[in-house]
């Protein structure tokens, strides 16, 4: 069995979770060979084969063109596995590769199962496992959900080429935002979810962080809400955290906030609903209304 | 210009689930359903864009599934939209993502849309592959995840949102697709006047069968609920009593309380 792993490269640099594919690849049991439209100065530090592109000539972001570097590295390698990071990246160029092989895609798998790929349904609320009907197939893998490797190793550079037509124009990155706030330093965070239910009531989930010397998070709906600033959002939109002590307030779990703060030593998770996915990292579930709780612990540590 | 929105009903994310008796999907008893919310923003995208452009664009919203997605219909035309499409199919959970693109490609092949809208993944599902897998079907160009998004003289200027809260900006000229990410604008509420207008709007019914022309390329092995981490504590009861015993195991676990 062998996988051809897509790296990421953004801003002139490989992306660290590169280094999940190789973690996956090792754990489907598969022989491996990357390709990265990059730089050989960024090529990933692993044994085996890297078909490498210009990104200086063929862009970082031309999917277009992305797509027919994917599709030669496949016609050389043969695999039986193309695989990408469930990314902004890998979720816009998996399809366009999977069409042109008429390949099945499973998208964002959370583990291997029986030999069979685990993803989630309904915000990971349910599971589901799901098999490729096709020869070849084409997989997303979770951000976070397979511990990155070891960067350790030599790769064996191929040059690869293709027609770098695109009908696609990237004109430019925007930065974030700029951050009030430095979630990644910070060693606790306490965050506010939808389950806080309006903007007034965010101060109530903010005086426990300031209580307990620590930073106030948020997960999206809050952030796109208007009830807080981008700048402390958590998830993979946001900031991606990893403090001694996360607590979650009022958070369900959606898969994109799970990635960005399950890697935090200890998870306290505040909800109603004792079934909802936070359930499933938190190293204490609360089951209590965060407006009637919150203040209660707030008051013993004042 | 003719506007194409594609959108999925889906249920309230809030509710509870379990596998159904094929456990092959969830059970859909007991489950209200509402339009997916990546779809919202596609369907005020179109909107918007209608407005921009007046008369000279006409916005098609299309759905797939049972008799209970005309309501997600409905809810797209009070929004704004002139016409909807209903490709009935009853089974619509048991076809994988590939199978749904070419239903959409093989409705909007001779049709001549210029622009597609969709969300950029489904709530239950959570593929993010429809969108892209249609526009290679049809050939059109395509950007994804969208947080911003303008048109003029034929060209799609789209804000595309990367990680961290960076953004990626690229241009791309119709006939295109976009998918849809969640902040992307405000969907409006219908109004009752809007709700009125959109009960005299077609909706047309086209059997699924008629346009599904794909075997399923992936099959569904199992659903189930997920596993819980080993060892977490779940504290119920008094909120007194639980404040103190949290307090308790943070300082016990924990280096950052005392």
């Amino acid at each position: 069995m062998k996988a051809l792993l897509v790296c990421e490269y953004r801003e002139g640099k490989l992306l660290e979770t590169s280094y999940e594919l190789v973690a996956f690849a090792e754990k489907l049991g598969a022989e491996k060979a990357m390709v990265l439209i990059g730089s050989e100065a960024e090529a990933p530090k692993v044994n085996g084969t890297v078909y490498l592109a210009d990104a200086g000539k063929y862009g970082e972001y031309n999917p277009d063109v992305h797509k027919k570097i994917v599709l030669a590295a496949i016609e050389r390698e043969n695999p039986d596995y193309v695989v990408f990071v469930h990314s902004s990246y890998g979720w816009d160029l998996a399809p366009r590769v999977a069409a042109n092989l008429k390949a099945a895609q499973i998208s964002e798998i959370v583990d291997i199962v029986d030999g069979k790929f685990e993803v989630g349904v309904c915000n990971a609320k349910l599971r589901r496992t799901v098999t490729p009907k096709s020869g070849k197939a084409v997989l997303t893998i979770q951000a976070g959900a397979f511990s990155a490797a070891a960067a350790s190793g030599t790769p064996q550079l191929e040059r690869i080429e293709a027609d770098g037509a695109s009908v696609l124009e990237f004109v430019g990155y925007e930065p974030a935002e700029k951050k009030d706030v430095d979630l990644t330093r910070a060693e606790i965070i306490v965050s506010a979810g939808r389950g806080v239910g309006k903007k007034e009531n965010v101060p109530v989930i903010a005086a426990l962080a300031k209580a307990m010397g620590g930073e106030l998070g948020a997960s999206r709906p809050v952030v796109d809400a208007g009830w807080v600033e981008h700048s402390h959002q958590v998830g993979t939109t946001g900031q991606t955290v990893s403090p001694k002590l996360y607590m979650a307030c009022g958070i369900s779990g959606a898969i994109q906030h799970l990635a960005g703060m399950k890697k935090s030593d200890f998870i306290v998770a505040i909800n109603k609903d004792k079934d909802a996915p936070i359930g499933e990292v938190a190293d204490v579930l609360v089951v209590a209304d965060v407006l009637q709780f919150v203040p209660a612990l707030t008051a013993k540590f004042q | 210009m003719k506007v194409l929105v594609c959108i999925k009903q889906v249920p309230d994310m809030e509710s509870r689930f379990k596998a159904n008796s094929s456990g092959n999907w969830y059970d859909e008893a007991d489950l209200a359903f509402r339009m997916n919310e990546y779809d919202e923003y596609a369907v005020e995208q179109a909107v918007q864009l209608r407005e921009q452009l007046g008369d000279a664009a006409d916005v098609t919203v299309l759905s797939i599934g049972p008799d209970r997605v005309v309501e997600a219909l409905k809810k797209a035309l009070a929004m704004g939209c002139d016409r909807g499409v209903h490709v009935q199919d009853p089974a619509v959970s048991l076809k994988d993502p590939w199978q749904i693109a070419s239903i959409i490609a093989t409705y909007a092949k001779d049709k001549g849309f210029d622009l597609i809208f969709t969300g950029m993944q489904s709530q239950d599902r959570g593929s993010a592959q429809v969108g892209v897998a249609v526009a290679e079907q049809l050939g059109y160009s395509c950007a994804t995840t969208l947080v911003g998004f303008s048109f003029a003289d034929g060209v799609v200027t789209a804000k595309r949102e990367l990680e961290g809260g960076l953004k990626g900006v690229v241009k791309l000229k119709t006939p295109a697709l976009v998918t849809c990410q969640l902040g992307l604008n405000v969907p409006r509420y219908p109004t009752l006047p809007n709700i009125m207008k959109a009960k005299k709007k077609e909706i047309a019914a086209i059997p699924g069968v008629d346009v599904l022309k794909e075997e399923a390329l992936a099959a569904t092995a199992s659903v189930y609920p997920p596993a819980r981490k080993g060892g977490g504590i779940v504290l119920e009861g008094d909120l007194n009593e639980m404040a103190d015993k949290l307090l308790g195991i943070l300082k016990e676990k924990t280096a950052v309380v005392r």
